[in-house]
């Protein structure tokens, strides 16, 4: 890895460029939010970011820590009840992209964030779903993006919260999802995308200084690689600087925050 | 008809053992102050219902208030787990906690069935996921007008929904504002609905179309300032964010947990909680 960024400042690089100008985007917090934020910030200031708490069209100067904060309701323009935003917005078809993360994933790029082990006597318990189903089956195309492990890439799931592909090929279809599922899962070593016909997740890029054998040895499956795979371009100067200025003014803000409570 | 009474008062009134009790608030506006009250007027076996169960309901899992849990995401907002409620879904601590799990789309669908007086929702919802073999009460409709199939889940009718808002006028208008999450479909799906405020004013003086809950629709309302810390109410005191934190450290363990449990119970309402707050053997708590 360069020296001269990190693994997850690549990772959050990576998903911000795959949202383009004008795009309406469901929000997850966590990495997603970053990466929208990212955009909105460089190439795509026209990017409508909604959250599930209500604000659409949220512009918040710095990183919100939960879901609902209050610069998402300040800087949005409107907010609206949480029924509204997952029965007229998000059912109702209007969101182009969904950004999800996963405690757990498969190779057809299936979404686990309830258990690890038995429902009943769980390992561990997860939060949960949240949004994630109606979002994975009601977007036109879902984004994922989790660090990847061979924890995390697992051959198959303890629970199934939210549809990728289900069983593979037309499976997805076959279920009446609409949406076009996960077209790219952006992780800190490389970029995934479902092969067109089995929908099973190959390699298409490479972040730099990740080689084939590290991913290889971070995925629970026998991972393929496209043949069009190609290197991820590193970022640039003008992203890195967006994004370490908003991850500073972030931790400034909760810090600040924090100890004035 | 809202009548004007403390926080004591309304929880001693108007929450039995046995309820059915939603206390919504969507990160913003959680009713803190009453959850620490149910605490303290030791209620028990409560069926509790909120979308984010947040550290509100940790607090009242730990304390051995409930004994079942409907929610759609059970996490600590930006910081991790809610460790009380693992402790009782994982090990049965302190008495096993039966949880009925479904999506934010389903629950806030739910609440809005419950308000329209529906016996259930209706949703494009769970296709191929795994939540109907956990929970069988998500069943299946189809459309009689398309044979589309669709989600159908029981509506929420909590015996009380309790909630925070930002103000109450003299009869016992409540106006909220900011984000909304489902605090009124929480009200308005309920038999009886408490409200805390942040303040008691002789008017509203809210533009139209503003979130008014009328006083007829509330059963009791109480001035609890700063009822919604360490959530946020827009307009009046931001997120505690550092508690959040903190919170990881208190709810991981069962001791520490115990030892922040005495303070809320041993403090007679919310305001001397807080006050005890800047005690330095509390302070101690959340390092």
């Amino acid at each position: 890895m360069s020296a001269s960024f990190t693994s997850e400042e690549i990772m959050t690089v990576a998903a911000a460029r795959m949202l383009s100008d004008g795009t309406v985007c469901f929000v997850g917090i966590g990495l997603p939010s970053t990466a929208a934020n990212l955009a909105r910030l460089t190439h795509a200031p026209e990017a409508i970011l909604i959250y599930e708490s209500g604000p659409i069209g949220a512009k918040p100067p710095v990183l919100p820590l939960s879901i609902g904060d209050g610069n998402l309701a300040e800087t949005a323009d409107t907010v609206v009840s949480t029924p509204e935003i997952f029965r007229y917005w998000l059912q109702g078809g209007r969101i182009d992209v969904g950004f999800l993360g996963a405690a757990q994933l498969d190779r057809i790029a299936n979404i686990n964030t309830t258990v690890v082990g038995s429902y009943d006597k769980p390992k561990a318990r997860l939060p949960g779903a949240g949004g994630a189903p109606e979002i994975s089956s009601s977007v036109k195309e879902v984004l994922i993006i989790v660090k990847q492990s061979k924890r995390t890439f697992v051959e198959k799931l303890d629970f199934i919260t939210s549809v990728g592909f289900l069983t593979g090929g037309d499976a997805r279809e076959a279920a009446g999802l609409s949406g076009n599922g996960p077209t790219a899962v952006i992780t800190d070593l490389c970029v995934m995308r479902p092969d067109p016909l089995t929908r099973e997740l190959k390699v298409s890029n490479i972040h730099p200084g990740v080689n084939r054998e590290t991913i290889k040895a971070s995925t629970g499956w026998t991972v393929g690689f496209a043949e069009t795979c190609e290197d991820t371009p590193p970022p640039t100067a003008h992203e890195l600087e967006t994004l370490r200025d908003l991850k500073t003014r972030t931790a400034l803000a909760h810090g600040i925050q924090g100890d004035a409570e | 008809m809202a009548e004007w009474m403390t926080l004591a008062d309304a929880i001693a009134s108007y929450v039995s053992d046995g309820d059915t009790l939603a206390m919504e608030g969507f990160t913003h506006l959680i009713p803190f102050a009453a959850g620490h009250e149910v605490i303290r007027q030791r209620r028990r076996e409560l069926s509790l219902v909120r979308m984010t169960p947040d550290l509100i309901y940790d607090q009242l899992i730990g304390a051995g208030c409930a004994s079942k849990l409907t929610f759609s995401w059970g996490g600590n907002p930006g910081v991790g787990s809610l460790h009380r409620f693992r402790d009782a879904v994982e090990n049965d601590w302190p008495h096993p906690l039966a949880i009925e799990e479904r999506s934010h789309s389903d629950l806030a669908n739910a609440y809005v069935a419950g308000a329209a007086n529906l016996p259930f929702a209706v949703l494009r919802g769970y296709a191929g996921s795994d939540f109907p073999r956990v929970n069988p009460q998500i069943r299946s409709i189809t459309c009689p007008f398309t044979g589309e199939v669709l989600a159908a889940t029981p509506a929420v009718r909590p015996d009380v929904a309790i909630i925070h808002a930002q103000k109450a006028d003299l009869k016992g208008n409540v106006l909220l504002w900011g984000i909304l999450g489902v605090q009124k479909e929480a009200v308005l799906s309920a038999k009886r609905a408490i409200v805390t405020v942040e303040e008691r004013v002789p008017s509203l003086d809210a533009p139209p179309n503003a979130c008014i809950l009328p006083h007829w629709v509330v059963t009791a309302v109480c001035e609890v300032p700063r009822g919604a810390t360490p959530s946020y109410a827009h307009g009046y005191y931001e997120r505690d964010n550092a508690f959040y934190r903190a919170w990881d450290r208190v709810s991981r363990d069962r001791e520490r947990f115990g030892a922040w449990l005495q303070y809320v119970l041993r403090a007679k309402d919310f305001e001397e909680y807080l006050d005890l707050q800047r005690d330095p053997q509390v302070q101690a708590v959340y390092q």
